[in-house]
């Protein structure tokens, strides 16, 4: 059942391990390996356990991942700046970190102006995020993952609050972020377009895990029936 | 939530029998009728010190608040910690006016007093309101950020861009109880606003009082005006450049206060009487001064509290049930409405300290005086704040016919719960106020402590009022017991009137 697609190396991997959320045994006896340079997509009703299981696959290598959040883990009072400087709050000392919050440095501002530029955000660049609309925030989002930095790209719903146009493009931009992405998402439609790896959860454990070319209707129909 | 309010109601009409209720002076109508006269002809061209005495109490309002904001926000940054809870939740349960007490033979009878008994109490407020605050805000921008990022730079990015509203809007809020603190300093004899008006009551200088009052009243309207966030900065600067600071402050004196002055008096007494200024320690006769005080004072004090405290309580749940319909859009046309409003406005922005003080004047020195301005003062509040949750309430196109019938069907069973826990937070501050009023001549705790004063008995007073303190402290713990028990939550009542607020 373990399809590896992409040619680097194993950056992730879990062997017969059970996660326990909150005294509860979420997954059980799960096995997975993400190689680098694939692009994986975590599907299942909800409940199946696809946050816990992102969560635990973040853990693993945490100064190496970047997680894009939903849009509500943004400080709407704070600029976009802000809000993308905060990728980075741990390589700068409590010093820094109040200095830039109370007027933005010069360097901090030219670190982020590229991130920006690439999501068409430069207009709004010292506009609180709470004036701006849902696929805007999520793009911020991203930008904070992307100044993060690390190979691994992880996001858990990233557009579920979005429309249908807003989130093409949010996806576009989320699997062009990082080399390896990782994502849980609702929609079946948007993981076969954007990934090339899908793993089917139910119950708290695998029931697929195929390259999205050998997905069939059958199996798709059974993870949801 | 019916039985509770059934049993204080029972322990209240037992209080009532106990109490002291009468009216005592000859001609109450008479002298009424003279305040009324007063009221109607202001006179606001023979005020002596006037501008002074305004100064002073926006003064000693702004400095106190300010280093009240910077204390209590460094506090509530550890308030998780047992000890510092306990510290604020005790320097938050001894009124301003004792604090006065206090700090008077340290620092003297000045602005420095003044300021220093605003500044205590309000840091222990602004530490529990501030961290409940950060408690109660969304902790997932936070949890958000990178792991490794230090706590400063995490409470800085993702706490406090989004409580910062609300933190300023609940420190604006307590400017204006501030300045109804300031202002009762002065009947102690601080030089606000208040020991003019003290003075002016007491000569039956009604238009002269009334035109005090009504400064005071355009005052805390005006807030607005010039007290605004951005510009808050010159009024301070202002305060802070032409506030007298001259005290009569010394290391020795305040050395003398710790180490003598507020020991027991079977410890100074024979080095007192033999001039040395010696302490000794007997310990039968220390338990003999702690057993004589707690009998002769503290009991008396306290059971006289108590009444006060749960008779005042019952009253003030009434008035607001009573009232609050009056001032609901969804009962009376706009017109009854605005003048309940402004009703209520004038019984909350005058202190309930002025409200007894003009009781006791008419009526003469029983517990009567006392409830009706407790009552007066905290229901309108609580009629205010019970009248905006309902007219937030969703209202259905086929309401129940007639507003006896709506009242009792569709918004009493709605809004009761907030009612509810609105009243057990104003609980604390009845029972606060009620130990202060004794300083008017009710036997209550106040009482006590203002004799012991006057007669610079300062052990007695400090150890009275730490009783008062534990009371208080008992009491904001009890209601915090039964409104988790009730499951009525103030999540509302915390932001606008918050828990530590005192009335005055």
């Amino acid at each position: 059942m373990n399809a590896s697609l992409g040619a680097g190396d194993a950056l992730l991997s879990l062997r017969h391990e059970d996660v326990a959320y909150s005294g509860k045994i979420a997954l059980k006896n799960l096995t997975l390996t993400i190689a680098e340079g694939e692009k994986v997509a975590l599907i299942g009703p909800s409940g199946a356990g696809k946050t816990t299981l992102l969560r635990r696959l973040y853990q693993l290598d945490p100064n190496n991942c970047a997680f894009v959040h939903q849009h509500h883990v943004l400080v709407p009072q704070l600029s976009t700046f802000h809000n993308i400087y905060m990728g980075r709050l741990d390589h700068y000392s409590s010093w820094q970190n109040l200095i830039n919050l109370l007027k933005p440095t010069r360097s901090a501002m030219q670190e982020i102006l590229p991130i920006v530029q690439k999501l068409g955000l430069e207009e709004k660049m010292y506009t609180r995020i709470g004036e701006l609309s849902g696929g805007q925030q999520q793009r911020v989002g991203i930008g904070r993952a992307l100044y993060q930095g690390g190979s691994i790209i992880m996001a858990d719903e990233p557009v579920s609050s979005l429309d249908a146009l807003q989130s093409l493009e949010i996806m576009q931009l989320l699997v062009e972020a990082g080399r390896t992405v990782v994502a849980a998402l609702h929609s079946i439609d948007l993981s076969q377009r954007f990934f090339h790896r899908i793993v089917g959860l139910k119950h708290g454990s695998i029931a697929f895990d195929l390259p999205v070319r050998s997905l069939t209707e059958d199996r798709l129909s059974r993870l949801y029936g | 939530m019916l039985r509770t309010s059934l049993y204080f109601l029972a322990i209240a009409c037992a209080a009532f029998f106990l109490a002291d209720i009468s009216v005592t002076t000859l001609d109450p109508w008479q002298e009424f009728a003279r305040m009324g006269r007063g009221l109607l002809t202001p006179d606001f061209f023979n005020l002596p010190d006037f501008g002074q005495a305004l100064f002073n109490t926006v003064s000693f309002a702004l400095v106190g608040l300010t280093i009240a904001v910077v204390l209590g926000a460094l506090l509530s940054l550890f308030f998780e910690s047992t000890p510092v809870r306990l510290f604020c939740s005790f320097i938050r349960a001894i009124h301003e006016l004792f604090w006065a007490f206090i700090f008077m033979p340290i620092v003297g009878l000045n602005s420095v007093c003044g300021i220093l008994a605003i500044a205590i109490p309000y840091s222990g407020i602004f530490a529990k309101v501030y961290a409940e605050i950060r408690q109660e805000s969304d902790q997932r921008p936070a949890e958000a950020l990178p792991p490794a990022s230090t706590r400063f730079s995490r409470f800085c990015y993702g706490t406090l861009p989004l409580i910062f509203g609300h933190l300023k809007d609940y420190t604006s809020y307590r400017f204006e109880c501030a300045l109804r603190s300031s202002a009762i300093l002065g009947f102690i004899g601080l030089p606000t606003l208040g020991y003019h008006l003290e003075t002016a009551f007491r000569e039956g200088l009604y238009s002269e009082a009334a035109a005090l009052l009504y400064s005071f009243y355009l005052l805390i309207i005006s807030i607005r005006i010039w007290a605004r966030a951005k510009f808050i900065v010159i009024p301070l600067l202002i305060s802070c450049l032409f506030i007298s600071w001259e005290t009569s402050f010394s290391l020795v004196g305040l050395s003398r206060f710790f180490l003598y002055d507020i020991l027991p008096w079977p410890m100074r007494a024979e080095g007192f009487y033999v001039g040395t200024g010696e302490l000794v320690l007997v310990p039968l006769e220390l338990g003999k001064w702690f057993w004589d005080i707690v009998v002769s004072q503290a009991l008396p004090g306290i059971w006289n509290t108590m009444l006060l405290t749960q008779i005042a309580l019952v009253a003030t749940a009434l008035f607001t049930l009573a009232t609050f319909a009056f001032a609901s859009r969804r009962f009376f046309s706009a017109r009854v409405t605005g003048c309940t409003y402004l009703l209520f406005v004038v019984l909350r922005t005058t202190p309930e300290y002025i409200l007894a003080y003009i009781f006791l004047q008419l009526w003469g020195p029983s517990m009567l005086p006392a409830i009706a301005a407790l009552f007066l003062h905290n229901g309108a509040i609580l009629a205010y704040l019970t009248a905006n949750n309902v007219n937030a309430l969703e209202s259905t196109f086929d309401a129940a016919q007639g507003r006896f019938n709506r009242y009792l069907y569709e918004v009493l069973p709605r809004c009761y719960g907030h009612f509810l826990a609105f009243l057990f937070y104003r609980w604390e501050v009845i029972m606060r106020e009620s130990a202060i009023l004794g300083i008017l001549g009710i036997t209550t705790l106040g009482f006590y402590i203002d004799s012991a004063i006057s007669r610079d008995h300062l052990d007695t007073a400090l150890l009275l009022i730490c009783i008062t303190a534990g009371i208080n402290m008992s009491i904001d713990s009890f209601s915090q017991v039964i409104r988790k028990r009730l499951h009525i939550s103030g999540h509302v009542a915390s932001r606008i009137i918050g828990p530590g607020e005192s009335g005055s």
